[in-house]
């Protein structure tokens, strides 16, 4: 990747004004965020505010709201296993232990070498498939501890 | 060339369907024609393959990309026999039973085909609609008897008259694709699988009701279906099924996709709108009703995926057509959604009243694991366990509140006789503590409460005087919540402690 110029306040303003005119953008703005960064650095908050007219405070408040953004790196890969009702039926429980075990971290946390975030999630919409989990985005149906080493290694190599 | 169907559907996508599709390639790159559908839901034979023929789409199912040289050398590509030959697709008994009104196309078109829309219905609805008065559109709604599909069951043309009745120059349509229930899958599902569809059903609600710009609020877990819209929608505007003078009328509606964050209490409404207003999901108090204080204050319809997906039919077909079916007072389709230990799952569309036990035994096969039922959450996180002796139930709004339980928006998940029911109702608290939005007491606070209760109730202390604490917890809960986060997540604590209260003896199955 060429390196870019540009400072990541410089990077936060040019997304800030990709969305000018839109409704509502807080979101969008802080997911196109850590699409690019991976995460939201709280370094980065005060410069948002400043761009969107809002306190520090607010911007924190809805960062800190929603599971889905973090305010420090996640690993290479994000695996992420449902724990609902249909996928805890066909032994989802089992699947997070084993998990925590393969890795050797709790759900929600990140493997000490960076390589692998471990979160729960309640529900991908693969009730009929379970137990799904999710890899870097991407579902997968009837995962058990051999598939889960299997998807890992596959992700590896890709 | 011979067209062969690979499902794109992100559930056939999760047990291989990317894979068997570059395998075909691969092996019979030159001689077919490969599109992507949505998926049948049948999920329990995803991957499956369909080759068009002389008698009709012949099946394949399921197919692992090591089969697929094998198959074609057997004559898959002409219909031949085989092992994993499931027959004609649509004469099976599970798609043949069906009535899909909602999900006619799902699985048989490309889902980005804006020929194959057409060619298959697309757009009947939409110009009759714009032939007709905002009011005449509503009423049509309106006395086919539609409820909204989200699980509360409103009737959704009297919603759609109370927006129109407020006057307003600017007026919302947004659609509740926050799907965070688990045990339902049909959102998603038609969102990939038929996106015009439900573009067509809110530019319906646009012209019904004078609103200008819609938004689409999607769950971030649901990557393929955000992808899969926002493609759509580009396609809309490029052939004028969206922006300025739709179909060369008057009506302008523009519509934007917006993704949530990983927060189910986004799936309430007025949560929903505050995400979409760039706030925490914090749910307001109601009234006003957001059909009048809606979305950035203005008067806004709220509907989920299958109630807009369900009103092209019905104005392309008519109202009556769509009241026929159902019974009592849930008239039309319902979306069912076989989930969980069972062996056949996926997306049943039938007309309301089918009983829980045909849907479970007949068409879902009873439980994947072999073993047999014990019970099936329907509804969602929020709903009640029915246990397998109350199976007879007919699948009616009415009908299953009088049971104390609640069809929502027919998501049904079943569990064989290995699971602890006590632990069900435990993960419900625990769930709703995890997920509160915080804003009310009863539901932050209580659904903590609720989980240090059951443990002493299944670890033995004073269980009397604790399951007294525990059902007066849920009153409460019940009683103060402001939405119904905290309201019904009694629901499937008190199911248990009603239908399966020997779970609640100390640790019963650790003691065997």
């Amino acid at each position: 990747m060429p390196e870019t110029t540009e400072s990541p306040v410089e990077l936060v303003r040019a997304i800030v004004a990709a969305h000018r005119g839109e409704r509502g953008v807080l979101l969008p703005i802080l997911h196109d965020i850590q699409n690019r960064f991976g995460y939201i650095d709280p370094d980065l908050v005060p410069a948002l505010a400043h761009e969107l007219n809002m306190s520090r405070a607010d911007v924190h408040g809805v960062i800190t709201f929603y599971t889905d953004f973090r305010s420090e790196p996640g690993g290479a890969a994000t695996v992420r296993i449902c724990r609902a009702e249909a996928c805890q039926s066909v032994g989802a429980e089992k699947l997070v232990a084993d998990a925590e075990q393969v890795f050797g971290v709790k759900a929600g946390q990140t493997t000490p070498d960076g390589s692998v975030t471990l979160q729960q999630v309640f529900c991908l919409g693969n009730c009929a498939l379970g137990p799904a989990a999710q890899v870097n985005g991407r579902m997968y149906g009837r995962v058990d501890r051999g598939r889960l080493i299997e998807l890992l290694a596959n992700e590896g190599d890709a | 060339m011979i067209t062969v169907y690979v499902p794109c559907d992100s559930a056939a996508v999760s047990v291989g369907a990317d894979e068997v599709a570059s395998a075909l390639e691969a092996v019979a790159g030159d001689r077919i024609r490969l599109v992507r559908n949505g998926s049948r839901g049948m999920l329990w034979l995803e991957p499956l393959v369909e080759v068009e023929t002389e008698r009709g789409r012949v099946g394949y199912g399921p197919v692992t990309p090591s089969a697929v040289a094998g198959l074609v050398e057997a004559g898959m590509l002409d219909g031949a026999d085989h092992e994993l030959c499931v027959g004609v697709v649509e004469e099976l008994p599970w798609l043949a039973d069906q009535q899909r009104r909602c999900f006619a196309r799902v699985g048989v078109t490309d889902p980005l085909s804006v020929t194959d829309y057409e060619a298959h219905g697309g757009l009947a609805g939409l110009r009759a609609a714009l032939a007709r008065e905002p009011a005449d559109v509503i009423t049509e709604v309106t006395d086919s008897g539609l409820r909204g599909r989200g699980g509360a069951g409103f009737p959704a043309g009297i919603k759609w008259k109370t927006v129109l009745d407020t006057p307003g120059e600017t007026k919302f349509v947004c659609c509740n694709a926050d799907e965070g229930d688990s045990g339902t899958f049909a959102d998603r599902m038609l969102m990939e699988g038929d996106p015009f569809c439900l573009i067509e059903g809110m530019t319906i609600a646009a012209h019904a009701v004078g609103a200008s710009e819609g938004y689409i609020y999607v769950r971030s877990e649901y990557p393929d279906a955000v992808a899969t819209l926002r493609r759509a929608i580009d396609l809309g505007y490029e052939h004028g099924w969206l922006g300025r003078n739709i179909l060369g009328s008057e009506l302008t509606f523009d519509l934007f996709v917006r993704v949530g964050a990983g927060a189910y209490i986004c799936g309430e409404e007025t949560s929903m709108l505050e995400s979409l207003e760039g706030k925490r999901g914090m749910v307001r108090s109601k009234p006003p009703i957001p059909a009048i204080t809606g979305l950035f204050g203005k008067p806004t319809i709220v509907n989920n995926v299958l109630t807009l997906a369900s009103v092209p039919t019905i104005l392309a077909d008519g109202a009556a057509a769509y009241a026929e079916l159902g019974m009592e007072r849930s008239r039309g389709t319902q979306v069912f959604q076989l989930a969980g230990n069972i062996a056949r799952g996926g997306v049943f569309e039938t007309a309301f009243g089918i009983s829980l036990g045909e849907l479970v035994n007949d068409y879902g096969g009873g439980t994947r694991s072999g073993r047999p039922v014990r019970a099936a959450q329907v509804g969602g996180p929020l709903g009640s366990y029915v246990p397998a002796s109350q199976f007879d139930l007919p699948t009616d709004y009415e009908a299953f509140a009088e049971a104390e339980a609640m069809l929502g928006h027919g998501g049904i998940v079943v569990f064989d006789d290995t699971t602890d029911m006590s632990k069900m109702a435990r993960f419900a608290m625990e769930f709703c503590a995890e997920e509160s939005c915080g804003k009310c007491t009863p539901c932050r606070v209580g659904s903590v409460r609720g989980v240090e209760v059951i443990d002493r109730i299944t670890g033995g202390e004073d269980p009397d005087g604790n399951l007294a604490v525990l059902n007066d917890l849920c009153e409460l809960m019940t009683d103060g919540s402001l939405c119904a986060m905290g309201g019904l997540t009694p629901n499937p604590v008190r199911s248990v402690l009603t239908h399966f209260p020997e779970d609640f003896h100390a640790n019963p199955r650790e003691a065997t």
